[in-house]
């Protein structure tokens, strides 16, 4: 098996996201970056995976030079391989810029499966994965909660999750799978792979590299742009209602002040 | 190895003590035992082996690089730690400071992967830090030797695959000497392991006694080769060297959840109208728990510099673990004080490492026999004999 997994990296989970006042793109810069955790899941899936049916495990990223460290995170989890596709121009790409980016790096890489997460946690469009098999002209299986591949048979199959249970899905292979994070547990780098790491494949490639046009990328090939944008008000203090015998028409009252009933 | 990596190793390491081991103290608590998964996925990360070297299989972290580890090691229950404290740390470096090259190459290995649990039975009811009282016997019969005695309060005794029994093989030498180091595993005729020891805290950290019947192993058994006999004592003492460090960085760990936990009480709980940490008497007690940890800290930082150049083996070693151990004494003890009540309940983290933290001043050499070995070399350095 052949399997490319994707992964981000993205501003810590934790702290207070920003927009670059001149660009209003995420701001990385501010804060710690690390791999967005959901790509974790994916990660383990497509190691998962390798370890049950043979094969290579290839990381796929776009992003600035230090994104290189979320490959690195990747690789010493265990995947064989990585690609860094870094470029100035392709700051500012929107989910449709990226994922025609993505698509034309893991086109070259001839994949029996490509695993994608649900989402990042900066943009959280959630769309990666339906883009990417789109674009590739593939199956798409999302929100996948378990994987089985039978390669003999060309095939794989998930547990796609629904609100009220899950669908059994099958696709032929090649194919895109994204999964959710109730899939498995991620594994800690080991020390050994840590170690590892720094001695795996890296290609670098710049946006002329991929063969990408520079202005289908980046801000200039942006199909949406963010216009303004304004800091989440503080939260301000509840109210407070005292029960004197009439606590519930209170609440309900002010319930329905707010249109919630 | 390089800086970048070892920051790698740490992180990772930290990730995994707070997401998965955390969690977990109340269940280990309550089964005395590590969960078989949390073993595996420990073992899987290598932490079986970081202080053995690379060519057998370990990761090699020097004593700078160990401390910062173990600092995160500290931070959940050292039941955790002493899972694999025995393979890194006293019995591991049994083989590292007194074996033969191909003893090394093919027993290492299965250390530092955690194949093999190894343990440390050196103490006796009449001998630990002072091995004068050593009673346990091996005496040479042909091409083999016959191991007699009992030790005490051996750490992971009930799950040792391997131990490196400290014997006397020379009768008519006295204190450290004529003693003979030997491996002996675990299904050699003769060696019996007791029912686990019943500890006031610590749970899911096995002690036991190893008893030694007639116990026959080859001559290859004898750590060092035929060059080893009668050089056990000076291995030990090499090794708990490397130990008191280790210890000491687990002492720092451990104060730094405590002063954690004390924070997060005293600035949630409310009493009087307001949180107990606006309290300056509350305040006193953070402060003082602060000032404690930082010093450790730096404390065991200086020492396994000095460690790892060679400049102090001895006097530092001791003084880093005296302190430490004595300062995350008082930080428990103040952890629970700041809880109240509350403190002194089953179930409340402090309230059990309370109970934790006091092995740390008894075990790899009491505060006592630490001021003793302190003060001893400074008196050595001195001439006085």
């Amino acid at each position: 098996m052949n399997i490319v997994v994707t992964v981000k990296q993205v501003p810590d989970t934790w702290a207070e996201k920003k927009l670059d006042a001149s660009d209003k793109t995420v701001d990385r810069k501010s804060v710690d970056n690390v791999m967005n955790e959901m790509d974790e899941y994916g990660v383990e899936e497509a190691l998962k995976i390798k370890e049950a049916h043979g094969g290579e495990v290839t990381v796929v990223t776009m992003g600035p030079e230090k994104a290189v460290e979320t490959i690195r995170k990747a690789l010493s989890m265990g995947a064989d391989k990585a690609v860094h596709l870094t470029d100035e121009s392709l700051h500012g790409s929107d989910a449709l810029a990226t994922s025609a980016a993505l698509a034309k790096v893991i086109s070259t890489l001839s994949p029996d499966l490509i695993i994608t997460s649900s989402e990042a946690s900066d943009a959280r469009g959630g769309v990666m994965g339906a883009l990417l098999a789109e674009r590739l002209g593939l199956p798409q299986l999302t929100q996948a909660r378990k994987v089985t591949v039978d390669p003999g048979a060309n095939k794989v199959s998930v547990e796609r999750l629904a609100d009220n249970g899950y669908a059994l899905v099958e696709a032929t292979l090649p194919a895109v799978v994204g999964v959710v994070e109730k899939i498995n547990q991620p594994r800690y780098p080991s020390f050994k792979g840590i170690m590892a790491a720094k001695k795996k494949p890296l290609t670098k490639l710049s946006a002329a590299d991929a063969g990408l046009d520079a202005g289908s990328v980046g801000l200039a090939g942006a199909t949406s742009t963010v216009v303004d944008a304004q800091p989440a008000p503080p939260r301000q203090s509840g109210t407070i209602v005292k029960d004197e015998g009439d606590g519930g028409a209170k609440v309900a009252a002010f319930l329905a002040a707010q249109k919630l009933i | 190895m390089l800086d970048d990596d070892v920051r790698q190793v740490i992180a990772s390491t930290r990730r995994f003590v707070r997401e998965r081991v955390v969690p977990a103290e109340a269940e280990i608590e309550r089964t005395d035992a590590i969960p078989p998964d949390l073993r595996r996925a420990a073992a899987a990360m290598g932490l079986f082996g970081f202080a053995v070297p690379e060519e057998y299989g370990g990761l090699g972290l020097d004593m700078s690089a160990e401390v910062q580890l173990v600092f995160e090691l500290g931070y959940t229950t050292p039941a955790f730690r002493s899972m694999f404290g025995t393979n890194n740390g006293i019995a591991g470096h049994v083989l590292l400071e007194g074996a033969t090259q191909e003893q090394k190459k093919a027993y290492l290995p299965l250390i530092a992967s955690g194949e093999w649990t190894a343990a440390f039975a050196l103490t006796e009811e009449n001998a630990g830090s002072d091995p004068a009282g050593l009673a346990t016997s091996a005496r040479r019969d042909g091409d083999e030797w016959v191991i007699n005695g009992a030790k005490r309060f051996i750490t992971n005794a009930p799950l040792a695959d391997v131990f490196m029994v400290f014997a006397r093989t020379d009768p008519g030498a006295e204190g450290g000497h004529g003693i003979t180091a030997f491996m002996v595993e675990r299904d050699a005729p003769g060696l019996s392991v007791g029912p686990k020891d019943h500890k006031m805290g610590q749970a899911g950290a096995w002690t036991a006694d190893v008893l030694l019947a007639d116990v026959r192993v080859p001559a290859s058994a004898v750590i060092g080769g035929e060059d080893g006999v009668g050089r056990g004592y000076a291995t030990a003492m090499r090794c708990l060297a490397h130990g008191r460090i280790h210890i000491a960085a687990l002492c720092v760990g451990l104060a730094q959840r405590l002063v954690d936990e004390s924070v997060a009480y005293a600035a949630t709980r409310v009493q009087g109208g307001g949180v107990i940490g606006t309290h300056q008497l509350v305040q006193g007690l953070l402060a003082d728990s602060a000032t404690d940890l930082y010093a450790a800290r730096a404390l065991v930082v200086d020492v396994a510099a000095r460690f790892d150049d060679g400049s102090d083996t001895r006097i530092g070693p001791s003084c880093a673990k005296y302190f430490a151990s004595e300062a995350v004494g008082r930080v428990a003890d103040r952890a629970v004080q700041i809880h109240g009540g509350a403190g002194y309940m089953r179930g409340v983290p402090v309230e059990r490492f309370y109970r934790d933290a006091r092995l740390f001043r008894i075990y790899e050499g009491t505060s006592q026999i630490q001021q003793i070995v302190i003060a001893r070399q400074l008196l050595r350095d001195a001439g006085v004999r």
